[in-house]
């Protein structure tokens, strides 16, 4: 057994290393997010931040509860299966307050072609046309009703 | 010493006990989404896609994408004969506005839509020196904003070129599946505006969801599977020439 007397040292020295480990838990304590490894090795809490982000666009379901004629019309057509945002853009805004936003007047001639310009990559079945062939200059909407646009649908003419 | 080995040894499983519950934390807040009961994925039908950019725009309206980057975008490719090493692929501003009609006849034309293929064992939120990405409970690969330093590695160890540096906040950037949609019970804005159904999503812990049983039941594909990254963008109908 070593001499008490000599024993000094080896108390300054734990003493030190104590306070070296308390002063890094301190630090650490301050600088690691209180949800870091919530979850694994990142922050917990930016999951909600995430999830917390504002809805653009409403969903078909939100756009059906005012405008069943719409959905009516639409549901017997060939575009039954396109969302109506698609082509009108996000309107969760609108949905939430129709008044203040009204949905933008939508350009015909650009929207319609973007899926049915031919394109040798475009499935066979899907339902193309050269434009300039097609119609000329004549706008798709002045024979094809878009949510109905099958020219025997009744919609159309 | 009170404490003998004996104590010592008993103890020690309870402490590990103990630490695997501070390491689990509590569970999470939000009321009707649990978090643990999912598994999304999604299905890309090939056969399906028209190249319209109705998905690239509708990603870049819901996520406030910068113009000239994109967390999904669509590629057309033409292989002219039988070599489907050497495909030729074009995707014109990231198919965002439609692309102009092929021109040159043989061979086959198909659109490959592309996104963050939220591997289960992806490669980016492996080489993060902050924890700042990572794969949610949900299966969910995500970027903690606040936390990205914007370094950049994950942007080069993404195999799929599915991450960006955003300019406006310089912090790394890439699809969270519509993290905010679908935990309110939405479906990604790609998949809610996609016009022919080539993009649906899915729940592989959902035993009954119907795009779950059609990955059960068909023949579907992923990108670079030999990087075995676990990825769940599943692809029907995928051409071998696809990269």
């Amino acid at each position: 057994m070593a001499d008490p007397k000599d024993a000094g040292h080896l108390f300054r020295m734990a003493a030190v290393f104590a306070a070296g480990i308390i002063g890094f838990l301190v630090v650490r304590s301050l600088f690691v997010p209180e949800s870091f490894g919530q979850y694994g090795h990142y922050r917990g809490a930016a999951l909600a931040e995430i999830a917390a982000k504002p809805v653009m666009f409403a969903g078909h379901g939100v756009c059906e509860n005012c405008h069943i004629d719409v959905f009516n019309v639409k549901s017997n057509g060939v575009h039954a299966h396109v969302a109506c945002e698609s082509c009108h853009g996000p309107l969760a805004k609108h949905a939430a307050d129709p008044t203040t936003l009204t949905p933008p007047k939508i350009d015909v001639a650009v929207l319609c072609l973007r899926c049915h310009e031919a394109d040798l990559a475009k499935p066979k079945t899907f339902p193309q046309v050269v434009s300039a062939d097609h119609s000329g200059k004549v706008v798709c909407d002045t024979c094809h009703q878009p949510h109905s646009p099958k020219i025997d649908s009744g919609a159309s003419q | 010493m009170s404490l003998t080995r004996r104590h010592f040894l008993v103890l020690l499983p309870a402490a590990a006990i103990a630490w695997d519950s501070i390491i689990a934390g509590s569970p999470e807040a939000a009321p009707n989404y649990n978090m643990t009961d999912h598994w999304w994925g999604m299905l890309i039908d090939v056969t399906k896609c028209i190249g319209c950019g109705t998905c690239v725009q509708a990603c870049q309206a819901e996520n406030n994408v910068p113009d000239g980057y994109f967390r999904t975008w669509v590629e057309r490719y033409h292989v002219s004969d039988w070599s489907i090493e050497n495909p030729s692929v074009d995707s014109p501003d990231g198919g965002k506005h439609g692309f102009p009609s092929a021109t040159k006849e043989g061979g086959k034309y198909f659109y490959v839509p592309k996104m963050c293929n939220h591997c289960a064992d992806s490669p980016c939120t492996q080489v993060c020196p902050v924890g700042a990405t990572f794969v949610s409970p949900d299966g969910i690969v995500l970027v903690d904003q606040k936390y990205c330093l914007g370094c950049r590695y994950c942007i080069q160890a993404c195999p799929y070129g599915c991450r960006f540096l955003n300019p406006e906040t310089n912090t790394a950037s890439k699809c969270t599946l519509c993290y905010h949609r679908i935990t309110r019970g939405l479906t990604t804005a790609c998949c809610e505006n996609c016009p022919t159904g080539a993009r649906q999503l899915v729940d592989l812990k959902n035993p009954n969801d119907p795009v779950h049983k059609f990955i059960e039941t068909h023949s579907v594909q992923v990108l670079k599977p030999h990087l075995a990254t676990q990825a769940k963008a599943f692809y029907y109908g995928l051409d071998g020439s696809v990269r």
